[in-house]
């Protein structure tokens, strides 16, 4: 008990989402992930907080996010990248070959023994925490994105751009002054110049190299821009009293941005070893809205699409996606994946049950006219207010079950409900007063009798 | 009530997925066993014999639904017939079929009796003659298949009840009751 609350006093609490995901920032990215991870601070400020054993860690543009190695955890303990004041080299020695691999930086903290955070008190003093990472990740790798990331003040770039956007950038290129003044004075100015020139050609020529990057960062930049003017709208609606006709097509673009909005998109290169346990837990995550929309069920194709858009560049391999769905049996997450009899694949809600779907269907192939003429999965797809081929998937499930029978014809594919448990087949004639048989009987007859007098 | 000649249709024959074949086991189990009833019925009344698959057969399809039997559903279940013990296949290829509404063994039973009803217990009758001879108008055996009597009457003959003697012709062939 103590342990735990030490741990949570220093560090700053990261929240996860229900399939065990940390929930990011706005314009926080995922960059790197690295299993069986220890975090220990130094050897005389244990007090601070007790060795963390084992779990993930994960570096985002904003954040080091260590994740406990329980599956059922439900929060998981961040440093802020602003709070890191140093990032120490790491040692070569003889020593070192036989260790784990460990990355050692500083942590500020503020005056009450907290990972020093934006907004709190500036840091007082500092520890010096260690990594041990005892999986087989790529430490190297993780430890020049690491810097990198903690170089690149990306969480400075959010807050700025949040806080004083259309202050003007003040840390633009070396032509202005931070008083805006030009400063292109004497030989030092002809020298800038041609430093200028130089450097903007080097630029083009590498972007034209680098046209797959280019395009890509770009991307990024369309998924922030989207999330960007998804919340501009969100926060639109709450003030302004707008028309009905105006909301709606507000929302109509809110959708429409929601479905490109992953920005930080589980990849093989972040992930690594651990890519198609993310990427799985990510697509719980992402899958419950569209799950809702379409009733509680979504073929895997539909979700293909509508993931991979939302991803952006991204992509992932159809394999991927299977791999990741078929991970959810392992956790705890509110979706499942289901195969039908005719081998379609579908993403169904855990709570989402056949028998209530069943219970439509029944009612539905018993009215009086589907009695005599049945019903096609376009019928039951506008029932269910669901897609045709997943109608017919429940229509077909249905008839496994002994519930519907089909007929087939050159009039088409229908199911009608199944008589044939009602029929006595010791005398064919047979025919009980009450249940379904006589029902369906005095159906087709009233038919007949209307044709009967349509006719005379 | 709709009707095929003098024969009462049961109403499930407008129930349209009774026409086609269920692909589900035990609804196919039922609809098959409802086809089994109805073709044997059907023949017995209308003292048919011989069902030809790929033939027109008044049972197999039904014009005011607009609803008729493919071949497969048909193969289908006249093979339970057989496997049953209420039919024959005449050909390998499957193509007719003989309908036993009463078995071997029941038509053996009939000749039986006819032959004491008319005291012909010593005597001596052709084939043709139990099947269209005055005898027998008005029983059973009258117009009865040649191959299901002489099936019968092999059965009985195994048993030692009479014995089969060939003339030249198929007409000449003559039974001696010995019962």
């Amino acid at each position: 008990m103590a342990a735990t609350t030490t741990k949570a006093k220093f560090f700053r609490q990261a929240d996860l989402t229900s399939s065990g995901r940390p929930v990011l920032l706005p314009s926080e990215v995922e960059c790197q992930l690295l299993t069986s991870v220890d975090l220990e601070p130094e050897e005389d400020r244990s007090h601070l907080f007790s060795a963390l054993k084992s779990g993930v860690l994960i570096l985002t543009t904003h954040r080091l996010i260590w994740l406990p190695p329980s599956a059922s955890a439900t929060a998981a303990y961040a440093i802020p990248l602003a709070a890191i004041s140093h990032i120490f080299s790491p040692k070569k020695s003889i020593k070192s070959m036989f260790h784990s691999p460990r990355i050692r930086f500083q942590v500020l903290t503020d005056t009450d023994g907290q990972v020093f955070d934006l907004g709190s008190s500036s840091g007082s003093s500092s520890v010096v925490v260690t990594a041990v990472i005892r999986g087989k990740g790529d430490s190297d790798g993780f430890l020049g994105k690491f810097s990198e990331c903690w170089k690149g003040r990306e969480w400075e770039t959010a807050v700025s751009s949040d806080s004083n956007r259309g202050s003007g950038s003040s840390t633009g290129g070396g032509l202005y002054g931070s008083d805006g003044a030009v400063r292109m004075v004497g030989v030092a100015g002809i020298l800038r110049k041609e430093q200028e020139m130089w450097e903007s050609t080097d630029k083009s020529l590498q972007e034209a190299f680098q046209d797959l990057n280019a395009l890509m960062s770009k991307a990024k930049e369309m998924v922030m821009l989207a999330e960007k003017m998804r919340q501009k709208l969100l926060s639109g609606t709450n003030t302004s009293a707008a028309n009905d006709e105006e909301m709606g097509s507000k929302e109509e673009m809110q959708d429409w941005l929601l479905s490109v909005g992953i920005i930080s998109p589980v990849t093989k290169e972040t992930a690594g070893a651990l890519y198609h346990q993310q990427l799985s837990r990510q697509l719980a995550d992402f899958i419950r809205i569209p799950l809702e929309k379409a009733g509680g069920m979504i073929n895997l194709i539909d979700v293909y699409c509508l993931f991979n858009r939302a991803r952006g560049t991204e992509l992932i391999s159809p394999e991927d996606l299977l791999q990741a769905c078929s991970l959810w049996e392992k956790f705890d997450v509110p979706v499942m994946l289901r195969k039908f009899d005719s081998g379609v694949m579908v993403i169904q809600n855990k709570s989402h049950s056949d028998e209530e779907v069943f219970a439509r269907i029944i009612a539905l192939v018993s009215k009086p006219e589907a009695l005599r003429n049945g019903i096609s999965a376009s019928d039951a797809a506008r029932t269910l207010e669901i897609a045709p081929a997943m109608a017919k998937e429940h229509l077909l499930t249905a008839e496994s079950k002994g519930l519907l029978c089909r007929d087939i014809s050159p009039d088409g594919f229908r199911f009608y409900i199944n008589l044939f448990p009602e029929i006595d087949p010791s005398d064919v004639y047979l025919i009980k007063d009450y249940g379904i048989y006589s029902t369906w009987i005095k159906a087709i007859s009233t038919c007949h009798g209307a044709e009967v007098s349509r006719t005379s | 009530m709709q009707k095929l000649g003098d024969f009462k249709l049961p109403q499930f024959f407008n129930y349209p997925p009774y026409f086609t074949l269920q692909p589900v086991r035990e609804t196919r189990e039922k609809q098959v066993q409802l086809w089994k009833e109805l073709i044997l019925e059907y023949c017995r009344t209308q003292k048919i014999f011989v069902i030809g698959l790929e033939e027109e057969f008044p049972l197999f399809s039904n014009p005011e639904i607009e609803r008729s039997l493919s071949h497969e559903a048909r193969e289908a279940f006249v093979s339970a017939l057989v496997s049953d013990g209420r039919a024959e296949w005449l050909d390998k290829g499957h193509r007719k079929c003989l309908i036993l509404w009463h078995r071997i063994q029941d038509w053996a039973e009939i000749i039986i009796n006819f032959v004491k009803e008319n005291g012909l217990e010593d005597s001596v009758m052709t084939v043709e003659e139990i099947r269209s001879g005055i005898e027998s108008r008005g029983t059973e055996l009258h117009g009865l298949d040649r191959i299901i009597l002489m099936r019968a009457l092999k059965l009985l003959e195994h048993k030692g009840k009479l014995a089969i003697f060939k003339g030249t012709t198929a007409d000449d062939e003559g039974v001696k009751f010995s019962i």
